[in-house]
């Protein structure tokens, strides 16, 4: 299996205390690895909420959806939450029927994703953790 | 549009496909092991797991790969090794031990890490580990198709550890092995030298010599092109090439003054004794006996033993057979004092073609040259010979001079013929 998107850095950005982490074309081990990394970095960073974004993401595979629920889990652990945005139609089949819709939040795109977290934040709903 | 139910079989299917993928692909065990779990996670969207391997002999799950956990994993589990034994006895089967024993054992354990479903590893009746799962993304309980596609997927895992734990055993023992030759090789090279030590002891003036004839032929044969183990096979040849000395009269060997006719042909029965003593011997490489039976032939064909000529004489024995000419002219005698190079480069450039092969004899020099000129690193003519004996300046000429003589003897040779 070779990934095209080879040795490319994953692409994030920060907004205050949120981190937006593109995922590539292909979610699978070698670009999960690194996606999941990236995460690491942010949460560690002290950012209290995740946005993946998904809208190049045509496909993921079994390793990929593991390495999600690493990032869930990692993000819960550290008290942040985390947003899904722009999921492509293969990868929202896949989250919903594994349930990792269940400990996310969806949203339409990025700006969707950054406005329900500040919406969130105002009426006290996310929590509020401090590194 | 396919239903949820076949979507979940594609999904599963898939995973199975990048399982074989991974077990295959992948060289490193812990890798691999990583790998294989998240496949198994991300194939029933399963939050948390971990693969242990087994060490049965040392009684132990060492845990490879843990996801979802945490720092929660520990490094490893114990049980009690006796106690897989002992089951094993009673059932061919370790998976009945490890229901029995092994999750009770481990079910405080377990629960801390929330883990709720265990499935043995096993594979050709060896428990090789155990894939502990915890709850799905979902929250729903595993359904019976679900749990058919761990134990498939299990079962591939297992092997992928057995196969990798075979290989590394492999790889462990061809390392071994690997070892062992180089000490054999080692104690033969240490026991010959002994030998070749102890058959100079038997002439008090030439001591040394079997081992200084041992590195010239060395030198001679590498400088010929010989590969490693042939190089390393005839110096060994070189070290016991006078092995057959040692049935030898020690009087006749250090008599001080010439020997009569009858001491003489005593002495000369020693390369064929040589040839006895050794090539009995299997283990050791064909040319070790050659060398010690015609390294006293000549290419005229007045040598002893057999007075074989020209091609009759092995190559081995000829290369020999200069190199203990060269040490013996290099070195201190009974009765004379050794000779200064110029006097050596023109004993060899009257015997060669009579006595001595031209093209070991070019060999030889050839190597010489390199040293005299630098080409070489390590001064091994110069510790042989001592420092000063080789004057670069001085003999150089007359070492390029009777290369190019015998370049040319074999030239015109070639062209006469
Ligand atoms: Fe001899």
């Amino acid at each position: 299996m070779t990934d095209q998107a080879g040795e490319q850095p994953v692409r994030s950005e920060r907004a205050g205390d949120v981190a937006v982490v593109y995922a590539g074309e292909y979610l699978n081990k070698l670009s999960g690895e690194r996606v999941e990394r990236e995460c690491r970095r942010r949460l560690e960073e002290g950012c209290r909420a995740l946005v993946l974004d998904f809208r190049q993401t045509g496909m993921v595979n079994s390793i990929g959806v593991s390495i999600l629920l690493g990032v869930i889990d990692a993000a819960e652990r550290a008290g942040a939450s985390v947003v899904f945005s722009a999921v492509q139609h293969q990868a929202a089949q896949v989250f919903e029927m594994l349930g990792l819709t269940r400990h996310v939040r969806i949203a339409k795109n990025r700006t969707d994703a950054l406005a329900q977290i500040a919406n969130s934040a105002a009426v006290g709903v996310a929590p509020n953790k401090t590194k | 549009m396919p239903t949820a139910e076949t979507a979940k079989l594609i999904h599963a299917f898939a995973a199975l496909a990048d399982l074989g993928e991974e077990i295959a692909a992948t060289r490193d065990f812990d890798q691999m092991v990583r790998s294989t779990l998240h496949v198994v996670l991300g194939a029933l969207g399963i939050r948390r797991g971990a693969v242990a391997e087994c060490d049965a002999a040392a009684g132990e799950l060492r845990f490879v790969a843990a996801w979802g956990m945490g720092d929660d994993a520990p490094a490893s589990l114990s049980f009690d090794p006796r106690l897989l034994e002992e089951s094993l006895r009673d059932s061919a089967d370790p998976a009945h031990f490890f229901e029995r024993h092994l999750k009770s054992n481990f079910r405080a354990e377990l629960e801390r890490l929330k883990v709720g479903l265990v499935v043995p590893l096993v594979v050709h009746g060896e428990l090789v580990g155990a894939i502990m799962l915890g709850g799905k993304a979902t929250e729903e309980a595993f359904t019976p198709e679900e749990r058919e596609v761990v134990a498939t997927m299990a079962r591939h895992i297992g092997v992928g550890i057995y196969n990798h734990r075979l290989l590394r055993e492999v790889e462990r023992r061809a390392q071994e092995n690997r070892k062992l030759y180089e000490d054999l090789r080692a104690v033969y090279r240490n026991t010959v030298r002994a030998f070749a030590i102890a058959i100079d002891c038997k002439d008090k003036y030439t001591q040394g010599h079997s081992e200084r004839v041992g590195k010239y032929t060395e030198i001679i044969a590498r400088e010929l092109g010989w590969g490693e183990e042939e190089v390393d096979d005839i110096a060994i040849g070189g070290y016991l090439h006078d092995v057959g000395k040692l049935i030898v009269d020690r009087d006749i060997i250090n008599a001080p003054y010439k020997i009569d006719a009858k001491q003489s042909s005593e002495l000369n029965r020693h390369p064929a004794a040589g040839f006895e003593i050794l090539s009995p011997l299997h283990q050791i490489d064909d040319v070790i006996p050659t060398v010690a039976r015609y390294h006293h032939e000549r290419i005229d064909g007045r040598g002893y033993p057999e007075g074989l000529t020209g091609e009759q004489i092995p190559l081995c024995a000829k290369i020999v057979s200069a190199a203990d000419a060269f040490d013996a002219m290099t070195t201190d005698r009974t009765y004379k004092r050794r000779k200064e190079f110029p006097e050596v480069v023109e004993d060899f450039r009257k015997t060669t073609g009579k006595q001595f092969a031209p093209e070991v004899v070019v060999a030889l020099f050839s190597a010489i040259l390199k040293e005299v000129d630098g080409e070489t690193r390590e001064r091994r003519f110069a510790r042989l010979l001592g420092r000063d004996y080789l004057q670069p300046d001085l003999y150089r000429p007359l070492i390029v001079e009777l290369l190019a003589e015998l370049g040319q003897g074999e030239r015109a040779a070639a062209e006469t013929a």
